[in-house]
């Protein structure tokens, strides 16, 4: 009997499991199916640094959040409406983030005494009364599922393995998700071990059926598609995106591109994205540490590559005194910083801004570096780009500040056309550029270019401009050994003035302000956009007025800033760190903004920010 | 033999014009103090430049931080004074993604086995195509005088009033533990033997690491005098020549022989006759052998201490394997296609 369709406008759906119950496989492929449908959507992976702490405890914990809807949404979700806890640890880690009277799937098997007590309970949670507030689902996933592949050549263990396709398959049919991209995926995942893929699919539809039929679940639920632009569209997420910006700069640019990095958490995916796309004419080079990593990507520059490396925090302290040789070289390089929880090895799974000031300072002497933040997943795509047109055209390092929550969260992205983009013009120098007093010309490594202040980059391998670079001070022009303290000076402001004068090809900032009467600005970088654009959304929802802005390019700052800010009664700084942004634009605009940090690990909760929104506004 | 012939060059452009040491001499003012063993080493690698016959603009030379890595700024191709020990790691990025040039790293002892310790291993094991020039003056010039990492024990310096406690490097036999190809040593002022050297390091395909013994003398004047004295030189020299027997010694009265426990020991060739005489053979697969010569020289006195070619094997460079790989993934896919790239293959259409 077909059961009622009830249709809802939004899901915020949490899955927590042991780290070894294939969570974030599950979620992901939830994501695919949702992401088919049509429906808006944002996920965050949440996942320990360990790689699988002792089974059944806290630390072994591995979640992943998803918000759909059939409309457009900006977050993954302050609390979630559905929690499926796999164990008893995955309900303690979990349980406060689930909304009042949101719906608890739970695993039944699993609550054994000593499962429960081992994280702490001293009674089983499922039949003392401390649920109550919940609409709980327990069913007994693991018995289930080893029941279905009763018939199938497997252990028993084996056979539980399976129990994650067994909740996908039930909750698929809850949400009604279609199945084909599951079985599509599993067939090329197991293709090889044919029992085992034949266990999963029928794990899955044992969950399928299982939902169509139990008493637990009285209806079925329906989340039309999302209005969006038309176009062809795929989920991706901000590492791959990202590894696909820089690919399409190595194109847009006609340059090959070397990569050379030494994996962290949460970079190293842009290192096997990267790898597997030789054919691209990329080179990655794994090598011994940061310092090398950074460094064998400025030798690649100076050969006339686009010179990559990618790290976390961590490995930008290592690489500070080789981003200052960039900067003296001026070759380019474009720097990725996917920031995590800090300081020292901090949070490694968790996202974090806080390494905003290390990319604007964290370098010995004078030495300014340009800085673009992506402000979404998708995002990363465009912003990769931009940071290699930088480093490129004003022969510069470039930092790309990503953060975990942009490199592990996905949302759905009309796929550009490719052959609109700009191209990037290396415009390598192939001719001597000055002459002598006697008429014979000759090559000057520093005669700049006097619109960009740019330097010629004139690679190994052409004829008769041979030259030297290094790390020591260089005479403006000819370049040669310089320690004149005029001559510093002047270069020291020329280094300056050149990343200062990036503002004029940056586009100006621009406010979104509905309502035209907003007198309180809210203002953020990087991966706040789509948490303070949520809490901008519920503040007029609630017929306030809000303008939103946020800033992509961090170094230099639009040109119209200034003026943007002024126009404000407040201006509001959230950021996850203690107040870095904030410094800044107090430092050079004198604005007196009112910051609000977390450095929790996590994404800014919308409702809360529209509360710290909102109590700005009523102080007004 | 041709430069066709050299594996490590084939694709560098040739020269067509004649090259003289001139050539290769840049307009900087060399600033290094008079007397400085570099002066030296400099004037020979302008005079043998000329025989690889590579057209100039396709020779690099990378350096790290010292007196030694001046270096680059007095030669007329193209040059990177880097920072402090990275030079390998930049010449790899640069050796490996430009095949056409000819990449050569200058280093000194605190720069190559200090800071820079971890590339120069790491580059040796590789076997990225560089040749690196390794300046070995026992002590840290730039810095005016403190001990380094090949500093006799016990050495007095600014740093250790004392004496130094550290134990040192011996920098063929850390190349050899590090897995090189190709490892020499030579000395300053002996310009032939250098040269020779030096042409068998641009031959070779790989990281050729030659140490050279070389006189700072403002701050370890002497370190190696005793090898350059034709009065005491002969007796604690000992030069290693492919194919042939290894004796030195005034007359040849020494050589070098394996024991019965498989190590290496110096005898008496009028006791152990003629025969008995190790032959050199730089080819050797197993380092062991180069290993032990490498270890017969003494810290202090510098007796029997070994220069010319330790090992010299055949090992596909890094540049090469990577290559390779480039260019496989081109012809199994063949070039990128940036559009399908970025759409993947899971999309849906709205609209
Ligand atoms: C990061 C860093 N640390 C320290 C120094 C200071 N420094 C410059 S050269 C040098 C030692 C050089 O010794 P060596 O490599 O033996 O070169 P030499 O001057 O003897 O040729 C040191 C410690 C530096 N330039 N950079
Ligand atoms: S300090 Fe020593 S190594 Fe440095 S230039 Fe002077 S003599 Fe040469
Ligand atoms: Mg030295």
């Amino acid at each position: 009997m077909a059961k009622q369709v009830v249709q809802l406008s939004q899901v915020i759906i949490r899955f927590a499991g042991d780290s070894g119950d294939g969570m974030q496989l599950t979620g992901d492929r939830f994501t695919s199916e949702t992401a088919g449908l049509g429906n808006d959507l944002k996920t965050l992976p949440d996942f320990p640094a360990e790689i699988r702490a002792p089974a059944g405890t806290i630390p072994g914990v591995s979640a992943f959040q998803l918000h759909f809807a059939d409309h457009a949404i900006s977050t993954p979700g302050d609390a979630p409406d559905v929690l499926v806890a796999m164990n008893p640890a995955a309900l303690k880690a979990n349980l406060k983030l689930l909304r009042a009277g949101g719906t608890l799937i739970v695993n039944t098997d699993e609550f054994g005494k000593r499962a429960y007590e081992k994280v702490g309970y001293t009674a089983n949670p499922l039949e003392d009364e401390s649920l109550e507030g919940y609409n709980v689902i327990p069913i007994a996933l693991t018995s289930m599922t080893v029941e279905a592949l009763k018939d199938f050549d497997l252990s028993k263990k084996e056979a539980e393995r399976a129990k994650n396709m067994f909740a996908l398959g039930m909750l698929c049919w809850l949400y009604d998700r279609p199945s084909q991209g599951t079985i599509d995926f599993l067939t090329s995942k197991f293709g090889k071990k044919p029992e085992i893929l034949k266990a999963n699919i029928a794990a899955y539809e044992a969950g399928w059926s299982f939902g169509e039929t139990t008493e637990s679940f009285a209806v079925q639920y329906e989340v039309k598609p999302a209005p969006m632009p038309t176009g062809e569209y795929r989920n991706i997420h901000g590492n791959l995106a990202l590894s696909l910006g820089l690919i399409a700069a190595g194109q847009l640019s006609d340059l090959p591109i070397f990569l050379g990095t030494y994996p962290i958490t949460p970079a190293s995916d842009i290192l096997h994205e990267l790898s597997k796309y030789k054919n691209f004419g990329i080179t990655t080079f794994q090598a011994e540490d940061e310092i090398a990593g950074v460094t064998s990507a400025i030798g690649a520059a100076y050969g006339g590559a686009l010179g990559i490396t990618t790290t976390s925090g961590p490995g930008i302290a290592l690489k500070s005194e080789a981003i200052g040789l960039g900067v003296m070289l001026e070759l380019p390089l474009v720097i990725v910083d996917v920031q995590r929880g800090g300081p020292s090895t901090g949070l490694p799974t968790k996202t974090e801004q806080a390494d905003l000031l290390q990319a604007m300072f964290g370098r010995n002497g004078e030495a300014p570096v340009p800085i673009v933040a992506p402000q979404s997943p998708s995002d990363c795509f465009f912003a990769a780009i931009e940071a290699a047109r930088i480093a490129i055209e004003y022969r510069t390092p470039v930092f790309l500040l990503s953060d975990g929550y942009l490199a592990n969260g996905s949302e759905p992205w009309l796929v550009p056309d490719t052959t609109t983009l700009a191209k990037i013009e290396p415009n390598f120098t192939t001719e001597p550029n000055h002459e002598l007093p006697d008429g014979t010309k000759d090559f000057w490594p520093y005669l700049r270019d006097p619109e960009t202040l740019a330097r010629p980059w004139a690679v190994p391998g052409t004829k008769g401009l041979e030259h030297r670079i290094g790390g020591i001070e260089k005479a403006d022009g000819a370049g040669g050994i310089s320690y004149d303290p005029d001559n510093h000076d002047k270069m020291v402001r020329i280094r300056q003035a050149k990343v200062d004068a990036i503002a004029r090809t940056i586009d100006p900032i621009v406010v979104d302000d509905p309502s035209g009467k907003a007198r309180v600005l809210v203002i953020g970088w990087g991966s706040t956009f789509g948490p303070i654009g949520g809490a901008c959304t519920l503040v007029r929802d609630a017929g306030l007025d809000v303008a939103q802005a946020h800033i992509r390019h961090l170094n230099p700052f639009p040109s119209n800033l200034g003026e943007v800010l002024a126009k404000y009664d407040r201006v509001i700084v959230p950021e996850m760190n203690l107040g870095q942004l904030n410094m800044l634009l107090r430092a050079k605009y004198l604005v007196d903004t009112v910051n609000y940090n977390q450095v929790r690990g996590l994404p800014f909760k919308t409702d809360e920010l529209a509360g710290v929104i909102t109590d700005v506004l009523k102080s007004l | 033999m041709t430069i066709n012939d050299l594996p490590a060059l084939s694709l560098v452009p040739k020269t067509d014009v004649t090259q003289s040491a001139k050539d290769f001499k840049s307009d900087q003012e060399v600033r290094w103090c008079p007397g400085c063993g570099d002066y030296s080493i400099l004037s020979t690698v302008q005079g043998f430049m000329p025989e690889l016959g590579l057209a100039k603009e396709n020779i690099v030379f990378i350096s790290g931080i010292g007196c030694s890595s001046r270096f680059p700024y007095y030669m007329n191709t193209y040059g990177l004074h880097s920072i402090h020990g990275r030079a390998p790691a930049i010449a790899t990025g640069l050796s490996v993604s430009r095949p056409d040039l000819s990449v050569w790293v200058v280093t000194g002892d605190g720069d190559a086995l200090s800071i820079g310790g971890n590339h120069l291993i790491h580059a040796l094991r590789r076997n990225v195509n560089l040749k690196i020039l390794l300046f070995n003056n026992r002590i840290y010039g730039l810095t005016k005088g403190q001990y380094s990492p090949t500093s006799e024990q016990g050495k007095i310096t600014k740093s250790t009033p004392q004496g130094s406690v550290d134990y040192s490097f011996n920098p063929v036999s850390l190349a050899l533990g590090a897995e090189a190809t190709f490892v020499a040593r030579s000395i300053d002022s002996d310009r032939k033997h250098l040269s020779s050297v030096l042409a068998a390091a641009a031959a070779h395909e790989g990281t050729a690491l030659v140490e050279i013994y070389q006189n700072c003398n403002i701050f370890n004047d002497g370190a190696w005098e005793q090898l350059k004295d034709a009065e005491t030189a002969d007796d604690l020299l000992i030069k290693l020549v492919h194919g042939e027997p290894i004796r030195f010694g005034k007359d040849g009265n020494k050589g070098v022989v394996r024991t019965a426990d498989g190590q290496v020991a110096i005898a008496n060739v009028a006791e152990v006759g003629e025969d008995a005489l190790l032959v050199h053979d730089a080819h050797r697969e197993d380092p062991a052998l180069a290993f032990a010569l490498s270890r017969l020289s003494e810290v202090h006195t510098l007796a029997d201490t070994p220069i010319g070619i330790f090992r010299d094997v055949k090992r596909p460079s890094y540049d090469r394997l990577v290559r390779e790989q480039l260019d496989e993934a081109r012809e199994k896919k063949g070039a990128g296609d940036l559009q399908a790239l970025v759409r993947g293959n899971d999309t849906w259409l709205v609209g």
